[in-house]
Formats: structure tokens, C-alpha cells, sequence
């Protein structure tokens, strides 16, 4: 029985959900442990900053199960696992930077032993001064890269000359990826000083690359292996490999597998969560609300290394405008050094928090002039490109070709109801003393491309057998979002069969090569292609055979059957046929992006290949006492192109949505003032659950095809549904700004206690006022 | 300023009379067990239950093995998974039944219930039937809804769900959006944002019925027993199976773990790494998990889940709804108990400011014999109670309200956090008071979040007691917290914050006592479009 909805065959269901509802989905915990499996486990820095002056391991050699104990010291080849700037050693060497730095491993003969253990190391440390705060790291000039700065126009003068201005400041917090299945790691050492990894990753070429160095073994010798991770949301693009060199050392140091499973707290207390951001900014706007000129200044919290901060940082800078033309412009982007965890990517990649700053601003625009914020948002739309005016170039010189956010907003706002409901939350909000409903619609413009050219390449193999079945193998990782459904889709339509005639492999470094990480929602676009690709020199070697031996070329494939001319065989009668006149059935594929052209240094060119858009209207209430709320009714209209796979499209948008709505609101890191995380487990970090799912929730895919020349003219669509989570952010400020002189001054996490406390703020400056 | 409406003061006189006379008396004997010697409970040494339907017998089961564990190390059923280790994030969901034996000696399971297996140890499944996704089958209407729905993304929380679904149908096979959403409050998934897990649960009925499969095939040994007068090796697991052999095992080891449903001891264990010596599980013995309505009162045994414990209090008190459905998930609430909520005395444990503010008492025992207390002077402070090593908390005594009782009452239980399921208290805060005439004649005010251990707000109350019922008195009352309470800042809210709400709540609490019609209209819980 099928009782999805939409009856239409593009909605598929993920290719493992049959195994995933039954508990038969193998993830790498799962996978029967070979003979002799040994367990690590890290011991963890209990210092924020500081030289390590003495490391005494005698309890935890001499504790239960112990094999062995590995520092620095025995790491063969280089200790880094950073992925551009080599500045993240795998195990602490001399001086730690963080509370919660892996300094040692220790393996045992289980898991529980080897976590045991790993607390039982007595370590001194000569304490070195701290930095936490990333304004304070600014002003001590504490970068992991050097800040980045753009501008076009004069802003400062622009906003100067402005009728009206507005200054001020906010932050929005970190976030933990809390992928539910943690990082882990299986090393098995293979014949000839190979190893063979599973790893749970965004990134199998990269840990191959970090395996072999820190083993000091070419690439050629080590072969990793992902079939699917239990999510990943970019915590696992380049952290999955202090993991995986982690568990490699120790496999080749004990001559056995090994296996790392950090716990939770584990996981959480070592691992990059996404940057926090401080933003000052500075506008100046006329009495519609059309801003003249505009100024920030962001600083996010790299924490101690390098990581991918520095790419974070250009994304947040290519973001700042999110949907809105800035005609004069002038931003600069710091990743602050901090001793806290190497903050890393996690779905929008620095994009949620540039974007965040326009509509800050936007926001509280709107507020100073009375105007509802969705006019203000509108009267600074882009315009399309064919527009006379040109407000159609990004501050970074790219053309904005397609804008189809003022017809997707005239259909939200309809669909949505947008200004009945406006006029009834005011009435009602005249009318009620305690709580408080606000509303709010935003939008988002998403840039689809690596920011960084040479990623945005990948390359897959398809294989027929001689019995008409079909194995697919890409660079893609499974990590939940249907990737490998929508590549099966891809390669069935081409040959005209249904899904159970297509299976995929897991992702192997032996199997494609030199892959980019299934990261900045590129898995389907990049590797879709590459697949239909292969499938199409396939099938071009397929029309040749039947020119030859049918003598018709125009070969076609649909139902399972070949059509050739006028006749039809079926699939795997052709198939058989074609093995026996020695075609070859199988092929690699490739694809590189096309367009796209990217000036670092100038901060200019065409970075992304088009944009993903998307809006959405939520609409809370908030209890004025205590600073709690409610999300009431949420309205999307998403831009997915045309569709591969409305269901999982869908799914990507609701999730993505709910997850930047926990990022903005419940979701809160609290270091104490050691720089211990506090908020390590989901006992203290309040990820959504359940109920914060709101009960109204109506979500539509905006059904045009890409103007690009995209896999089956999709867009991708794993990050930008994230951002449209502003709008309950939005919503919980418009609600306690209801009737107040200024817009209350929230930053996010909007926590209860974050909302009574800008409420409450509010409530004094209208005092004040009065 | 409001004006004390009677000018005779009664000093501490209004906490002594609440239970007196707006709560009926509590009539319990002090009694004392014959100090005779009685054998040594022998330890378990073999752990035999049902897995799946199918008897299983375990030797050499360590004390604080986890029910997960064993699925994935021993039994090698990966299907059950490891997200958090300590039952906040259900992917480790299964579900234990009892099991019963008909008169033609078959057995089958009863009372299903969801837990954690993350924080359950193997040495609690003796006599028990357990069930994982495996016993399923895949073509379970929760599994093919899940499928159907779209309700599994990455797939690693799914299991946990699967069983949190399968144990809602065997009840209600057809659900309402509510219901499947407080049966899902403990498991979290971070890819599908939950709407399409719901709609699985909504859909379920629209699949062919399935009865759950509770026959059990084999029969469990008696467990092997040490000879009664060997010592037992350290870490021994002793499982008592009544109040007699609880005390004296504990007279005899009072420095032993007291195990109840393992949602706070499994953490020491799977976090802490403490080693918890000799164990004494509760569970089994008997009546104390038994729940007795009288006429005036409830009694509840301290094994009694906090679950069935909800379900007995709630037609009487159905203003600690919201309090119980946020208190932990179904998982956590079918496994811990009340007793264990209020022996571990935790200044966030959210049972104890309710039950502080209606006036319940509590049943200390030991070998020695037994005492009953107000349940706020069994704390004295932080992790420290007026309790002996060898003592245990037996019994608790909730007051009901008489009809006439009811008319002049006004109770409410507040619990505020950062996200509204299963998350611990920033502040919870109870006030219960009668009110005559317009006059405060009684009140009592328990709080929690505030301090190093639940309790009354002294000051609060006496601000309270006696005046008018009007908002200028709540008003005028607020600045006397700041007297009761100091409390801390940490990472769930800070001590300005706390203070701030416990203050706004008394605002709250005029409001929906004065306009009872407009209560809703103050809670955006349940605020409805």
C-alpha cells in the first residue's frame, strides 16, 4: 500500500528506507567487527590553553583491557588533519588549545574500557592565557586567516547623506551539527602496509588524503570506505578525519583493526560546531525604506585552528546581500582565533549568518519607519537582469539572471494570507496583555557552487550486467538527504527501468577517485551529471551495437525494454545481446561545472553557477512573562527547480527549516569560564524536538525549471531551506516589538530567557521614551 | 501597598494548618520491623528473560552492563542505536514487558512499555521480555507508514521511532496528532524536522491490523543463587523481592547503589564512570510500585513509575498536565520512578515543588523501623537528606482535596526551559492556596531551579498569606522572593532570569485564578489558532 500523497512517479522513497524502519541499515558501528578488533579512545585536554609539562600514563596502562597508548610522538608522518591550512594536529604536541583537545589514544580490548581509561591519565599543564571572546580576539588581531573586506560605492559617505540611519549590533550563536549516529571510524590494516578505513564522512578522498600522511604511505595504499552516514549536516566534511587518522595510527601501531567511537560528550567537546557571528552594522535608507548604503562588520568564532573558516568567511561575505540589491556596500569579515573548538562547515557554510545581517537590518528598518518589513524587504528586491535600472549585480560582480522572488512572494503572500492575518495579529495584540503573536516573511537567495572552483567536479561509474541489472558508483556520500536515490533516478530514467533494477555502492576511494566532499548542496548536481554522463557513453556504445546489428541507430530505452526503430526487446535480451557482440557496458562519467570563475584576491567573479531561492512566513506567539513561544503556522515556497524528487525535496525543505529554527531559538552553547563546553549532550543542548514542529505547516515546491543547464534542470536544495528559518526569528522580534518604540534588541539563540530579556529591554526604552 | 485583610498575624501558623485542615490528615503509624536476622538475600548471578519472544539465559552478567551493550556487543542486533548514552535522544528505544503465565502455562508478554536501552542494565531484564526493531519484522504498519511517509531521512533515529510508534499502535492504532506527538517526545531526529514522522503516525491505521506478537516461547530457569552465607564478589547485583530483604540488604550494605528505573544511575555509570559497588534493584520487589487511592489521600509506593504515578494523580490534578507531559520523554517516564525522583532530591527534579505545594509526606524506612515527613524537610541541602545510610524512601502521601476543599483551592505547577519537551527546568514553580472570602487563607509554594534543593519560599508565602486576593498584593509579593532565593547562573538560565519568571509568575497565577474562562489565552502551549 502507498498512501503518499502525491501519486506522481518522481516521488520515489529513500533507497534504504525499507532498511532503515527495520534496523537493517548498516551504518559503520554496525559492520561486523573483524577477529581481534581493538577499541581507542581519546584522552581529552582539561586545559584551554596551555603547555603540556608532564603526561603520566602509568593508571591508564595499568587499567583494565589497555594495549596501548599513543601521543604525538608516534604519529609516523605529518600530525595534521587539517584540511587547507596545516595547523590542526591530530593529537595535542606540546601546548593544547582547547578544552577538550585530543592529547592521546588509548586502545583497549572494548569501548567501555578504552573511555575508562582515557580519564585516567594525570596531565600538567603550565597555563597559558586564554582568549574566549572573539572581540576580543579581533582586537588583539588574533586571525586564523587573514579578514576579508569588499566594497563597492561609497558607504560611508552614502550613508551619510542619507534622509535617514540606523547603527547598532547584535550576534546570532554557534550551533552543533548533532548528527545523531556520532563520528566514527573502523581502520583495518591490509597487506603491504595498506589500510582500509570506514568512516563515517562527508569527504572519503580527503581522509585518504589525512590517512596517508599521517601514516606517511602513499594514497594509493589506503582505501576508504562510506556506504552512509546517520547525518552529517557538515560535521563531517573535514572533521571526520582527526577520527579516521586517529583510528588509522592506532591500527597500524597495534597491527589490528581498531575502532573510535567518541561518545557524545566526546564528539561534542572535540569537534567544530558553526561559527557564532558578532555583527556591527551601519545603514543609511530613505523613508521607503530602500537602503543608500550599508555597513558591516562581522567577526565569527574560528576557534584554534584554521579549519574551513577562511571559506566560511567568503560565503558569509558573498551572502551578506541575501535577496536585495546594495548599491553602495562595504563589508569586512573576520574569523576570530579563539581557544574553543575549530569551529567547521555545517549547512549554508557561513551563508545563514551573512544573510542574517541584511535581514537584521531590513528588520529593524522597517520598525523605525513604521513600515511593515515585508514592503521594506520587497522595495529592495534585485531586479532581474533585463531590468534598465540594473539593480541586478551582486557586490561581488556577479549578475543576478533569474530573480523569481517577486513572483513567489505575490503567490506566498496570497497563499499565505499574509496581510488579513497582519491586521488580525494587530487587533489582537491591542487586545491581549500577556502574550503576543508577531509574523514575519522572509526570503532567501542561495549561492549553488564550491565558492572554491576546482571542488566543483565529480566523477562516477555505471555497470550493466549481463542480466539487465544495474550498479551505480559516485563520489557522493550518503548521509540521509536521498542522494543516492536521486542518482538512481537519474540512471533508471536513462535506461528506461524502475529503481529495483539500479542499486548503489557504497562510496570508495578504490572505486572513483580524487572526489570533492558531498557538501554546499552540490551532491546531486555534481555527481548526477557525472553519472548521467556515464550512462550516456553507455548508451551511445549501445546505439552503435544496435546500428550494427539491428541496423537502426535511434535506440531508445523506456519500460525496461529497448526500443529500436519500431521493434522492442527487452532490456536484458539487449543487454545479453551486446555482451556477446563484446560491447562495453560499463563506463566512468565526468562533470565540472560549467561558468563559473572566481577572483580570491578581488573578492569578484561569478562564483556560483545560479542561485536557489525560497520564502517563508511563520508566524509565533510569545508569553511575555516568561519569554516563551510558540511557533504557530509556517508557509514555505521553495525553489527546487524542477524537481527530481518533490518527496525528498520536501523532506530537505521542512528539515532544514526546523533545523536553522532550533539555531535561532532553543539551541544555545554555553562555555563555563575554564572554556569547558557545558552544553556538550542532549541533556543541556536542546536540539527541536516533537512539538516545536509546528502544527501548520504548509510547504510548496515554486515548479520552474532551472535556466541553467543543471541535472534535469534541478536545483540543489540542501542548504537554502536552512535560512528560511529567519523568518520565526522575525516573527518572535516583530512579536515583542508589537507597540514598543524600538525594535527589541534579540539576538539569537532567541531563548526564552533571550526574549525577556529584549522584551523587557523594549519595554524600558519605551519608557524612556514616553 | 495592599492591606493584610486579617490583622490577627498567625506567625508560621499557615504552613501548619494547609495540611491540617485544607488537606485532610495523614494517619500514618511509626512502625517498627522485629530487628530479627533473617537470611542473606543471595545476589543474582544468572539474568534469564525473554529476547525477542525467545527465553535467554545469561551467566556472568556484569552489574552495570547496559541493555545496549548486550543488544550490540553480545547479541548482535544493531538495529537498536547508540545517540547519546543517556536517554535524551531515543534512538536506543525498546520495549520491556512483564511477564505473565496462564493457567496452561503460557506465557506472554504484558504491560509493554518504551525504554532506553542506553541506561537500562542487563541484570533488570530478569524475568523480563524485551523487545527490539528486529522482533518487528519491517512490515509493521509504524515501519511501512515510516516508509510511506517519508518519515526516515539518514535513518539512524528511525529504529528508536519505529518502537516509540509500534508501542503507541498496540494501544491506539489509530492516533490522534496529539497523541502521536507525546508518544514521540524522546526520540530526536535532526534531518526530517518531524512532520513526515508524524504524519506516519497518523497514517498508521490505514494499514491492515497487526496484533503485537506477545507469545513467549521457552521458560525462564529460577535463577541460580550463591549459597545464602557466601560473601558475594564486589559489584554484586542483589535483587530483592520485598521490603523486608530491601532493608536489610541495605542495613547490610549501606553503601550500595539503591537502583530504581537507572534514568539518573545509568549516567553515573555510562558518564561518570563511577563504580557503583553492590546494587539493590527495587523493581522487583513487591508492592512497591503499587498505587492505593484512600478517601483523603494517594498513596504511592516509590517504585511506581513516574508514568503510572501521572495517570493516577492527573484526573485529580489535571493542572500538573502540562508539568507531567514535559517532564522527560515516555521512555524515561515508564522507566523511572517517584521514588527515584525524590530520594535523588535533585534541586531541578520537577515532581518535588508540585507535590511540595499540595502538602504530600513522605515514608522514610529501614530495618529499623519507619518515619513519615513533610517531603520539603527531607532535604537539607545540596545532594545532602535527612535520611540514615540504611534508610530508603518507601512510600509517598499526596493529599486530595475534599469537594468543599476544591471550591476555595487554587493550584498550579509551572515549568519553564528552553524547549518545551524533556528539557530540565530553568524554574519550576508550584503554588497551591485556599482562598475565602477574597482572603489568602493558606498557601503553599514549592519551588524548584532556585536553589541547591526543592523547596517552599517562606517569605513568598508569608508576603501572600493573609492579604487580599487581588494583583496588587501578587504585585507587592514579588520583591519577597528575592528574600527566599539566591539562585545560580548556569547554562540553562541565569539567576536574573530565574528570578525574573518565578516573579512573572505570580502575575501568571493571578491571572488565570482571576479569569479561570481565559486561562488558555496565557499559555502558549496551547494557545490555538
Amino acid at each position: 500500500m502507498n498512501i503518499t500523497p502525491s501519486p506522481t512517479e518522481k516521488v520515489q522513497v529513500h533507497e534504504s528506507a525499507h532498511l532503515h524502519v527495520a534496523g537493517t541499515a548498516v551504518y559503520v558501528d554496525d559492520i561486523a567487527e573483524r577477529q581481534g578488533t581493538l577499541h581507542a579512545a581519546f584522552g581529552l585536554s582539561a586545559c584551554a590553553h596551555g603547555k603540556i609539562l608532564s603526561m603520566d600514563f602509568s593508571n591508564v596502562i595499568s587499567a583494565a583491557g589497555v594495549v596501548k597508548v599513543l601521543t604525538a610522538g608516534n604519529i609516523a608522518g605529518e600530525n595534521n588533519c587539517g584540511p587547507i591550512i596545516h595547523d590542526d594536529p591530530i593529537l595535542a604536541d606540546g601546548t593544547v588549545h582547547y578544552f577538550g583537545q585530543p592529547v592521546f589514544i588509548v586502545v583497549a580490548q572494548t569501548h567501555d574500557l578504552a573511555r575508562r581509561a582515557a580519564v585516567m591519565a594525570r596531565i600538567e599543564y603550565a597555563p597559558l592565557p586564554p582568549t574566549f571572546s572573539t572581540r576580543d580576539a579581533a582586537e588583539k588581531c588574533q586571525f586564523v586567516v587573514p579578514p576579508i573586506h569588499k566594497q563597492r560605492g561609497d558607504a560611508a559617505q552614502a550613508i551619510k547623506s542619507a534622509p535617514r540611519k540606523i547603527s547598532g549590533h547584535f550576534e546570532v550563536g554557534g550551533q552543533e551539527q548533532f548528527y545523531l549516529e556520532g563520528q566514527i571510524s573502523y581502520a583495518i590494516p591490509v597487506e603491504n602496509k595498506g589500510m582500509q578505513v570506514f568512516c563515517s564522512t562527508q569527504h572519503p578522498s580527503e581522509m585518504q588524503h589525512h590517512i596517508a600522511h599521517c601514516l606517511n604511505i602513499p594514497f594509493n595504499q589506503v582505501t576508504v570506505e562510506t556506504r552512509r552516514m546517520g547525518g552529517a549536516f557538515g560535521g563531517k566534511e573535514s572533521q571526520s578525519a582527526i577520527f579516521a587518522c586517529a583510528a588509522a595510527i592506532a591500527a597500524n601501531a597495534c597491527a589490528a583493526p581498531v575502532k573510535l567511537r567518541p561518545d557524545r560528550d566526546d564528539d561534542m567537546l572535540i569537534t567544530g560546531k558553526r561559527h557564532d557571528f558578532n555583527y556591527d552594522f551601519e545603514a543609511g535608507f530613505d523613508a521607503t525604506g530602500r537602503l543608500l548604503g550599508v555597513k558591516f562588520s562581522l567577526i565569527s568564532r574560528a576557534g584554534y585552528s584554521a579549519d574551513l573558516s577562511g571559506p566560511v568567511a567568503a560565503r558569509a561575505l558573498c551572502h551578506v546581500d541575501n535577496a536585495y540589491y546594495l548599491s553602495a556596500v562595504d563589508v569586512r569579515v573576520m574569523a576570530a582565533r579563539t581557544n574553543t573548538q575549530s569551529n567547521t562547515a555545517f549547512r549554508g557554510f557561513g551563508g545563514p549568518q551573512g544573510a542574517l545581517a541584511i535581514e537584521y537590518v531590513l528588520d529593524t528598518i522597517a520598525h523605525e519607519l513604521g513600515l511593515d518589513a515585508l514592503e521594506v524587504r520587497r522595495v529592495n528586491f534585485y531586479d532581474e537582469a533585463d531590468k534598465l535600472d540594473k539593480r541586478c549585480t551582486t557586490h561581488y560582480d556577479m549578475t543576478v539572471e533569474d530573480f523569481p522572488l517577486r513572483d513567489m512572494l505575490a503567490k506566498l503572500e496570497a497563499s499565505s494570507d499574509y496581510w488579513a492575518r497582519r491586521a488580525e495579529i494587530s487587533a489582537f495584540n491591542d487586545s491581549h496583555g500577556v502574550l503576543r503573536r508577531g509574523l514575519a516573511l522572509t526570503p532567501v537567495k542561495f549561492g549553488i557552487s564550491f565558492n572554491v572552483n576546482h571542488y566543483n567536479q565529480a566523477g562516477a561509474l555505471v555497470q550493466i550486467y549481463t542480466d539487465g541489472t544495474v550498479l551505480v558508483n559516485h563520489g557522493g556520500t550518503e548521509m540521509g538527504q536521498g542522494l543516492h536515490t536521486k542518482i538512481m533516478q537519474i540512471v533508471a530514467q536513462e535506461f528506461g527501468l524502475t529503481l529495483d533494477a539500479v542499486r548503489i555502492t557504497a562510496t570508495d576511494t578504490a572505486k572513483v577517485p580524487n572526489t570533492s566532499a558531498t557538501a554546499a548542496s552540490s551532491g546531486t548536481d555534481l555527481n548526477g551529471k557525472a553519472a548521467q554522463n556515464a550512462a550516456q557513453k553507455i548508451k551511445a556504445r549501445l546505439s552503435e551495437f544496435a546500428q550494427v546489428k539491428y541496423g537502426f541507430g535511434d535506440l531508445r530505452f523506456a519500460d525496461g525494454y529497448a526500443h529500436i526503430g519500431d521493434n522492442q526487446v527487452s532490456f536484458k535480451y539487449f543487454i545479453t545481446a551486446a555482451y556477446q557482440a563484446r560491447v562495453q557496458l560499463w563506463s566512468d562519467g565526468f562533470y565540472a561545472t560549467p561558468k563559473i570563475h572566481w577572483n580570491r584576491d578581488m573578492i569578484s567573479g561569478r562564483p556560483f553557477y545560479y542561485f536557489a531561492y525560497g520564502l517563508a512566513a511563520t508566524e509565533v506567539v510569545v508569553d511575555t512573562l516568561t519569554g516563551e513561544y510558540k511557533c504557530l503556522r509556517v508557509d514555505i515556497l521553495h525553489d527546487a527547480g524542477t524537481s527530481i524528487n518533490p518527496a525528498l525535496d520536501i523532506g530537505q525543505i521542512e528539515g532544514g527549516f526546523i533545523q536553522g529554527m532550533g539555531w535561532l531559538t532553543t539551541e544555545e552553547l554555553v562555555w563555563n569560564k575554564d572554556g569547558k563546553l557545558m552544553t556538550h549532550a542532549p541533556s543541556t543542548y536542546k536540539i527541536p524536538t516533537v512539538n516545536d514542529c509546528p502544527k501548520d505547516f504548509r510547504v510548496a515546491l515554486y515548479d520552474q525549471p532551472n535556466r541553467e543547464d543543471t541535472i534535469l534542470k534541478s536545483k540543489a536544495v540542501g542548504e537554502p531551506p536552512l535560512l528560511l528559518a529567519f523568518s520565526a526569528f522575525f516573527a518572535i522580534r516583530d512579536a515583542i516589538s508589537y507597540g514598543q518604540k524600538n525594535a527589541a534588541p534579540l539576538s539569537a539563540p532567541a531563548t526564552p530567557e533571550a526574549v525577556l530579556r529584549a522584551y523587557t529591554a523594549a519595554l524600558a526604552q519605551t519608557a524612556q521614551e514616553l | 501597598m495592599g492591606k493584610r485583610a486579617n490583622k490577627r498575624t498567625p506567625k508560621r501558623r499557615g504552613y501548619a494548618t494547609l495540611s491540617t485542615v485544607l488537606l485532610a490528615p495523614i494517619a500514618e503509624p511509626f512502625e517498627i520491623t522485629p530487628p530479627t536476622v533473617l537470611p542473606t538475600v543471595a545476589p543474582l548471578s544468572q539474568i534469564h528473560f525473554y529476547l525477542n519472544g525467545k527465553a535467554i539465559q545469561l551467566a556472568q552478567v556484569a552489574s552495570t552492563q547496559t541493555v545496549l551493550q548486550y543488544l550490540r556487543e553480545d547479541a548482535h542486533l544493531c538495529g537498536t542505536k547508540e545517540g547519546c548514552a543517556e536517554g535524551d535522544c531515543g534512538a536506543c528505544t525498546v520495549m520491556i514487558g512483564d511477564v505473565a503465565t496462564n493457567q496452561a502455562g503460557t506465557a506472554s508478554a504484558i504491560n509493554l512499555r518504551t525504554v532506553n536501552a542506553c541506561i537500562q542494565f542487563v541484570a533488570t531484564l530478569h524475568g523480563k521480555a524485551l523487545y527490539t526493531v528486529e522482533a518487528l519484522g519491517g512490515a509493521h504498519p509504524a515501519q511501512l507508514a515510516m516508509v510511506d511517509c517519508h518519515g526516515a531521512q539518514c535513518g539512524f533515529c528511525t529504529p528508536g521511532f519505529v518502537m516509540s510508534l509500534c508501542h503507541l499502535y498496540d494501544q491506539n492504532s489509530a492516533p490522534s496528532d496529539a497523541e502521536v506527538r507525546a508518544a514521540l517526545t524522546g526520540s530526536l531526529c535532526r534531518c526530517t524536522g518531524y512532520k513526515p514522522i508524524i504524519a506516519a503516525g497518523l497514517n498508521m491505521a490505514r494499514y491492515p491490523k497487526v496484533a503485537f506478537n506477545t507469545a513467549l516461547t521457552g521458560t525462564l530457569a529460577p535463577a541460580i543463587e550463591h549459597p545464602a552465607n557466601t560473601e558475594p564478589a564486589a559489584n554484586a547485583f542483589y535483587s530483592p523481592t520485598t521490603l523486608r530483604e530491601l532493608h536489610q540488604l541495605k542495613a547490610a550494605h549501606p553503601t550500595a547503589t539503591v537502583l530504581a528505573g537507572g534514568t539518573d544511575v545509568g549516567l553515573w555509570v555510562n558518564k561518570q564512570f563511577r563504580q557503583l559497588g553492590h546494587v539493590i534493584y527495587v523493581g522487583n520487589v513487591e508492592n512497591f510500585a503499587k498505587i492505593t487511592e484512600h478517601l483523603s489521600h494517594f498513596e504511592i509506593g516509590a517504585g511506581a513509575s513516574l508514568a503510572a504515578t501521572y495517570a493516577a494523580l492527573a484526573p485529580h490534578y489535571p493542572q500538573m498536565n502540562q508539568m507531567w507531559e514535559r517532564f522527560a520523554s515516555p521512555p524515561i517516564r515508564h522507566a523511572g520512578t517517584i521514588g527515584g525522583n525524590i530520594a535523588n532530591g535533585s534541586p531541578i527534579g520537577d515532581s518535588m515543588p508540585a507535590f511540595i505545594a499540595l502538602g504530600a509526606t513522605v515514608r522514610v524506612s529501614s530495618a529499623r523501623g519507619s518515619r513519615v515527613l513533610a517531603l520539603e524537610d527531607l532535604y537539607r541541602s545540596y545532594q545532602v537528606k535527612n535520611m540514615a545510610p540504611d534508610e530508603v524512601v518507601e512510600r509517598i502521601f499526596v493529599p486530595l482535596l475534599t469537594t468543599i476543599a476544591k471550591l476555595a483551592y487554587r493550584f498550579r505547577v509551572y515549568k519553564i526551559s528552553k524547549r518545551f519537551d524533556s528539557d530540565i527546568s530553568a524554574v519550576c514553580m508550584a503554588i497551591a492556596m485556599s482562598v475565602e472570602q477574597g482572603v489568602i487563607k493558606q498557601v503553599r509554594i514549592g519551588m524548584g531551579g532556585m536553589s541547591g534543593v526543592p523547596q517552599r519560599a517562606p517569605h513568598l508565602e508569608q508576603a501572600l498569606l493573609l492579604y487580599a486576593f487581588t494583583g496588587e498584593t501578587f504585585e507587592n509579593a514579588k520583591a519577597a522572593l528575592a528574600l527566599d532565593f539566591q539562585p545560580l547562573s548556569d547554562l540553562r538560565a541565569t539567576a536574573q532570569y530565574r528570578l525574573q519568571v518565578a516573579q512573572n509568575l505570580l502575575t501568571r497565577f493571578y491571572l488565570e485564578c482571576e479569569n479561570p474562562q481565559d486561562e488558555t489565552s496565557l499559555d502558549v502551549a496551547n494557545f490555538q489558532l
